[in-house]
C-alpha cells in the first residue's frame, strides 16, 4: 500500500497535523550529470520522425550552436561535425510535459522541507516558479532519459497560485533551463475542481462547507475577490501607462502583486485553469473571456463532454486524465483513454500531460501512446507530446518538431519512442549532448555486482 | 450533477448493471463453459516461449490443448486469433481490489482481521481490471500497522459472489508492514504535540521488530500449550482445553510454515530485520511487498529463497522511495530472486502489462522475463503455480486475447478468460454501451433522480458568477 488507503484508514485528524517535518533535506538531489557544450552534431543514416512533416526513412539532422541547421535526406554534413551514425536508430523531437511541478518538489509526502509547491494565502500571481525550481532534483534526470526535454513546471494552490516556468531539462542553474521564466499564470477558480488528483482550489470551501458554513458563500467572496484584483491589475496597469506618457500626473505606487499580473490582463501570457468537471470549465472559459485572458484547460477530465464549446471557443486543453480510473461506475471502462482520440475527432487543441508533479513524469511517452491504443492516431499521439503543447504554450517557434532554426532538442531512440520498453541512445537539449547518467542509473552501477561487500 | 443525486443514481445503476453478468455466470455454473478454441494466434505461453500460428484449446475450465490445427469439439465457440496475441491472465500480487476496507490499524497486531469478509463482488474496479487483462490478485491488508491481518487470493470473476472469487486452495497468507506507514512519520513527526491525535506504539522500526518478535513467541507459547494440551489428552479426556485465540492461531501458522507472509517494506535495513527475525524463529518470509531497496541486499533476500514483489518504476513519492530504482527488478531476478511486479492501485492494475514492458528499457530483460514478472513469477510467490501464470496443458483455462503484443503500449484487450469462461469480452462491451446510456438518461429523468430544490435553487450549483452556465446534459 501506498498512499491512498493508509490516508483512507487514519483519522481526518491526523491529517491536520501537516507541517513540521523533522527531516532537513532541503537539498536533496545533484544527480544529474552537466550536458556538454553546444557541438556541431551531424546524425546520419537515422529515420526521422519531424512531427511537423512527413517521416524521413534515411536522412540527416545536423546540431550547431544550439540549433537544429538542416534536416533531410540529403542535408550536407559540415566540416568538424561530430558524426552519429543512427543507422537502424529512430530521431524525435525532444517531449514537453506542460503539466508538471518539476524542482518545486522532491518528496512530496514527509519531506516537507523538499516541497515549495504552493505558496501560504490565495493570490500570489508574484509567485514564480522560475525563482522555486531545484534545477539538481534528481526528477530532473530521470524525466529527460526517456526523451522529455523540456516541462511547464508550476505551482498550485490558493486561487492564483502563481506563474508556471517553461524549462529545459538540462543545466545547473535556473536561468540556463529556462525557455520562457515566466510562460503562465495559474489561476484556480474558487470550487474548481482542481486539475490534479486530490487537490486543487475549493479547498477552502470544502473546509467550511465540513465546518458547518455555506461554502457557496464562501465561494462567491473568494471569485469576488479574484475579480477585484483583476481589476486593480487592469486599474494599475493603465495608471502606469498614464504616467509614461504624462510624468506630470503622480507616480502611481509600486505593487508587486498588481504588476505581476499585468502580462496576463493584457493577453500576453498565458493562464492556465485547473479545472476537471464540464461545468469548472465551462465556467473556466467564460471568466477568462470576462477578462480577456488566454485561457489553457489543465486537467479536461470531462473535457470531451464540452468539446465543442472548447473549439467554438479556440481554448486548448491539457489533459492529464488518461491513466485515471473512469469516475462513474457505469463509465465506460476507456472512457479515460479514449478521451484525446475523442478531443482530436471534436477538433479541440489538446496536449496530453502526465499531469504529475514530478516522479511519474517519465511516464508520459506511454501515456500518450495509451491513448494511441485507444483510437488516437500515432502521428497525434507523437504531436500530442511534442508539437501541441509547444504550441498551446507559444512556443512552437522555438520546440516541438525538427525544423531549421528551432532549439536542438533531439531525441535518438532503438524504437518507437511511446514504447515503454524502448531504449534511449542520445539525447541532446539546447545542442548539448547530455548524458544518460541519472540517480538511478548511478545506484543500479553501484548495487549491480553479484556479490556485495560482507 | 449533484453528489447526492448521483448516488442515488449509482445505487439504481449498480443493480442493473451487476445482475446481467450473475444470470449469465449462473448460466455458464449449470451447463459448464462451453469450450473455446483460439485459432491461429500468436501464444506467450510465458514457461515455454512465444508460439507463432498456434492454437489454444480450453475446455473445462481448463487448457487442454495448444498446437498447430486443433480440432474444434462440439459445441466449441472458435476465436479467430489471426494477428491477435494469448498470454496467461495476469496476476497482481499486491492488490487492495474491491475491498469495503483494508486497514485494521487500531492496534499493532491484528493477524485475526480477514480481507475474505470484505469483499465487494460488484465493485466496478474489477471490471476495469480485467479490461486490463488481471484474472487473479493477492487481496491484502494495508500497511497501517505491523501485522495487518489475513489475505484472499482472489479470480476476478466479477459478478460472481466474494465466495466463488477465492481460489480454494491457495495457500493462506499475512501482511505485515514496516517502516514509516507504520510509524506514522510521515504525516504525524516528532514528539506528540498537545492536541494531536496520539501515537500509537510502535514509533520506530525498533519498535516494530519488538512488536513482531512478541507476537511471535506469543504464538510460540500458544502452540506450546496447544501441544502439550494435544499429548496430554490422549490420555486424559477430562482435560479442558485452552482457549482459542484468534489472534495468534494464524500465527502459528506462519510458525509451521503453513501461512505465507507478505511484507511491506523499503528499506534494505527494515527488510533485513524481518529476515533474520524470521531466520530466527524458523520461517521463511514468502515475500517483501514493495521492497523498493531490495537491490541492495539482493542476496540476502536470493539466499533465503524469499520473493520479492514491486513496482516499475514508482520512485520518490516518500522518503523511503527515494533510493527506488526502476533497475530493482532486474538486478533482483540476476541475483535469483523471484521477482514480481504489483499495482497496489485499481488504476496502476489495468496497465501490468506496460509496466512490465518497462523492465525490458530498465536492466534488459527479455519479453519472456518481462512476462513473467506479472504471471508465472506470482503464481510462485502465491503458491498456485500449478494452476495459473502460463500457458500449459492441464492449467486453469486463465487467458487474455490482445489485438497486439501486450508489451506493446499500443496493445488492448479483446476478451479475458477465467476458467474458461469469458468475463471481458470488448465487442460485448461496446455493444452495451447505446442500451447503458439510453437506461442512464431514463434513470436521471426518474424523480427520484431530480435533486430537491432547496433555498437559493438546487443544491450544488454551478459555482458562484457561472450562473449563466446551462446544465450538462448527461
Amino acid at each position: 500500500m501506498r498512499r491512498m488507503h493508509l490516508r483512507a484508514a487514519l483519522s481526518g485528524a491526523a491529517l491536520l497535523t501537516i507541517g513540521t517535518s523533522t527531516l532537513a533535506l532541503a537539498q536533496l538531489g545533484s544527480y544529474n550529470p552537466a550536458p556538454g557544450p553546444q557541438g556541431t552534431f551531424a546524425i546520419t543514416n537515422a529515420h526521422i520522425f519531424p512531427v511537423s512533416g512527413p517521416e524521413i526513412m534515411n536522412g540527416t539532422i545536423v546540431i550547431s550552436g544550439g540549433k537544429i541547421q538542416a534536416v533531410g535526406a540529403n542535408a550536407a554534413i559540415p566540416a568538424g561535425a561530430q558524426v552519429i551514425d543512427a543507422k537502424g536508430l529512430n530521431v524525435y523531437p525532444g517531449m514537453m510535459d506542460g503539466g508538471t511541478s518539476i524542482g518545486l518538489s522532491e518528496i512530496p509526502q514527509g519531506a516537507a522541507s523538499t516541497v515549495d509547491i504552493s505558496e501560504i494565502g490565495s493570490f500570489n500571481p508574484n509567485s514564480q516558479a522560475y525563482y522555486g525550481i531545484n534545477p539538481h532534483s534528481a526528477h530532473v534526470g530521470v524525466a529527460r532519459v526517456v526523451g522529455i526535454t523540456s516541462v511547464i513546471s508550476r505551482p498550485t494552490g490558493g486561487i492564483i497560485s502563481g506563474q508556471a516556468a517553461l524549462i529545459n531539462l538540462a543545466g545547473w542553474t535556473v536561468p540556463s533551463m529556462a525557455v520562457v521564466p515566466r510562460v503562465a499564470m495559474v489561476i484556480e477558480l474558487p470550487g474548481g475542481g482542481g486539475g490534479r488528483r486530490g487537490g486543487g482550489g475549493g479547498g477552502a470551501a470544502a473546509f467550511l462547507a465540513a465546518q458547518g458554513g455555506n461554502a457557496n458563500v464562501l465561494r462567491a467572496r473568494q471569485l469576488d475577490s479574484l475579480k477585484q484584483i483583476l481589476h486593480d491589475a487592469d486599474a494599475y496597469a493603465k495608471a502606469l501607462d498614464a504616467y509614461a506618457s504624462d510624468k506630470t500626473i503622480p507616480r502611481p505606487k509600486h505593487d508587486a502583486v498588481l504588476e505581476s499580473l499585468i502580462p496576463a490582463i493584457r493577453g500576453q501570457q498565458e493562464v492556465m485553469f485547473p479545472a476537471d468537471r464540464a461545468v469548472d470549465i465551462r465556467a473556466a472559459v467564460a471568466f477568462a473571456e470576462e477578462f480577456h485572458l488566454k485561457p489553457i484547460i489543465v486537467g479536461g477530465r470531462e473535457a470531451v463532454s464540452v468539446a465543442a464549446y472548447l473549439k467554438q471557443h479556440d481554448v486548448p486543453v491539457l489533459y492529464t486524465g488518461v491513466l485515471q480510473l473512469p469516475g462513474r461506475e457505469d463509465d465506460p471502462y476507456d472512457i479515460n483513454y479514449s478521451a484525446p482520440a475523442k478531443l482530436a475527432a471534436a477538433g479541440v487543441k489538446f496536449a496530453i500531460t502526465s499531469g504529475d508533479c514530478c516522479s511519474e513524469v517519465r511516464n508520459l511517452p506511454s501515456i500518450a501512446g495509451m491513448a494511441s491504443a485507444f483510437g488516437l492516431s500515432k502521428a497525434d499521439a507523437l504531436k500530442a507530446v511534442t508539437l501541441g503543447p509547444a504550441q498551446i504554450f507559444g512556443v512552437a517557434d522555438k520546440l516541438g518538431s525538427l525544423e531549421v532554426g528551432k532549439m536542438a532538442n533531439i531525441v535518438v531512440t532503438d524504437g518507437d519512442m511511446l514504447e515503454a520498453r524502448t531504449n534511449t541512445k542520445y539525447l541532446f537539449i539546447d545542442g548539448r549532448m547530455v548524458p544518460l547518467d541519472t540517480k538511478h542509473t548511478q545506484l543500479y552501477d553501484l548495487f549491480k555486482g553479484k556479490t556485495l561487500v560482507p | 450533477m449533484t453528489h447526492s443525486n448521483m448516488r442515488r443514481l449509482s445505487l439504481a445503476l449498480s443493480a442493473a448493471f451487476v445482475l446481467a453478468p450473475v444470470l449469465h455466470a449462473q448460466a455458464a455454473k449449470a451447463a459448464g463453459p462451453a469450450p473455446i478454441l483460439i485459432r491461429n494466434a500468436t501464444v506467450m505461453t510465458v514457461t515455454k516461449g512465444t508460439l507463432q500460428n498456434t492454437d489454444v484449446l480450453l475446455s473445462g475450465g481448463k487448457i487442454t490443448n495448444v498446437g498447430k490445427n486443433i480440432a474444434a469439439p462440439a459445441g466449441a465457440t472458435i476465436i479467430d486469433g489471426t494477428g491477435k496475441f494469448v498470454m496467461p491472465g495476469i496476476i497482481d500480487p499486491h492488490s487492495h481490489m474491491g475491498l469495503d476496507a483494508i486497514n485494521e490499524g487500531s492496534l499493532s497486531v491484528t493477524s485475526m482481521a480477514r480481507i475474505r469478509d470484505v469483499i465487494n463482488p460488484t465493485n466496478e474496479h474489477i471490471y476495469y481490471a480485467l479490461a486490463g487483462g488481471v484474472t487473479t490478485i493477492n487481496a491484502l491488508h494495508g500497511s497501517a500497522n505491523t501485522i495487518g491481518g489475513q489475505n484472499a487470493v482472489l479470480k476476478l470473476k466479477w459478478g460472481r459472489s466474494g465466495a466463488e472469487m477465492l481460489v480454494p486452495d491457495a495457500p493462506p497468507g499475512i501482511k505485515f508492514a514496516l517502516g514509516e506507514n507504520v510509524t506514522q512519520k510521515n504525516r504525524n513527526a516528532g514528539p506528540q504535540q498537545a492536541g494531536a491525535p496520539p501515537r500509537r506504539y510502535p514509533g520506530t522500526r525498533m519498535g516494530q521488530e519488538e512488536v513482531i518478535r512478541d507476537a511471535l513467541m506469543r504464538a510460540k507459547d500458544y502452540k506450546a500449550t496447544w501441544d502439550e494440551y494435544k499429548s496430554k489428552s490422549v490420555k486424559d479426556k477430562t482435560l479442558i482445553p485452552p482457549r482459542r485465540d484468534l489472534e495468534l492461531e494464524p500465527l502459528v501458522e506462519v510458525l509451521e510454515g503453513k501461512r505465507l507472509v507478505h511484507a511491506h517494506s523499503y528499506l534494505g535495513h527494515e527488510m533485513l530485520m524481518l529476515l533474520q527475525l524470521a531466520d530466527e524463529f524458523g520461517f521463511r518470509v514468502q515475500t517483501l511487498q514493495h521492497g523498493l531497496e531490495g537491490y541492495k541486499i539482493a542476496d540476502e533476500i536470493a539466499k533465503r529463497g524469499t520473493g520479492l514483489s514491486t513496482f516499475a518504476d514508482e520512485w520518490s513519492y516518500k522518503i523511503e522511495a527515494y533510493d527506488a530504482i526502476p533497475y530493482n527488478v532486474a538486478i533482483l531476478m540476476r541475483h535469483g530472486v523471484n521477482v514480481t511486479i504489483n499495482s497496489d492501485d485499481d488504476g496502476r492494475a489495468r496497465r501490468l502489462n506496460i509496466d512490465a514492458a518497462k523492465m525490458i528499457r530498465y536492466g534488459g530483460l527479455t519479453d519472456d522475463e518481462a512476462l513473467s514478472v506479472i504471471t508465472i513469477n506470482g503464481a510462485k510467490q502465491l503458491g498456485i503455480e500449478k494452476h495459473v501464470g502460463s500457458i500449459e496443458v492441464g492449467k486453469d483455462a486463465d487467458v487474455g486475447i490482445w489485438n497486439a503484443n501486450p508489451l506493446s503500449v499500443y496493445s488492448s484487450i479483446e476478451q479475458t478468460i477465467i476458467d474458461g469462461e469469458v468475463y471481458f469480452d470488448k465487442q460485448k462491451d461496446l455493444a452495451m454501451r447505446d442500451s447503458m446510456a439510453k437506461e442512464r438518461a431514463e434513470l436521471e429523468k426518474a424523480e427520484a433522480n431530480q435533486a430537491p430544490v432547496t433555498r437559493g435553487g438546487r443544491q450544488g450549483g454551478a459555482p458562484g458568477g457561472a450562473a449563466a452556465v446551462p446544465p450538462e446534459t448527461h
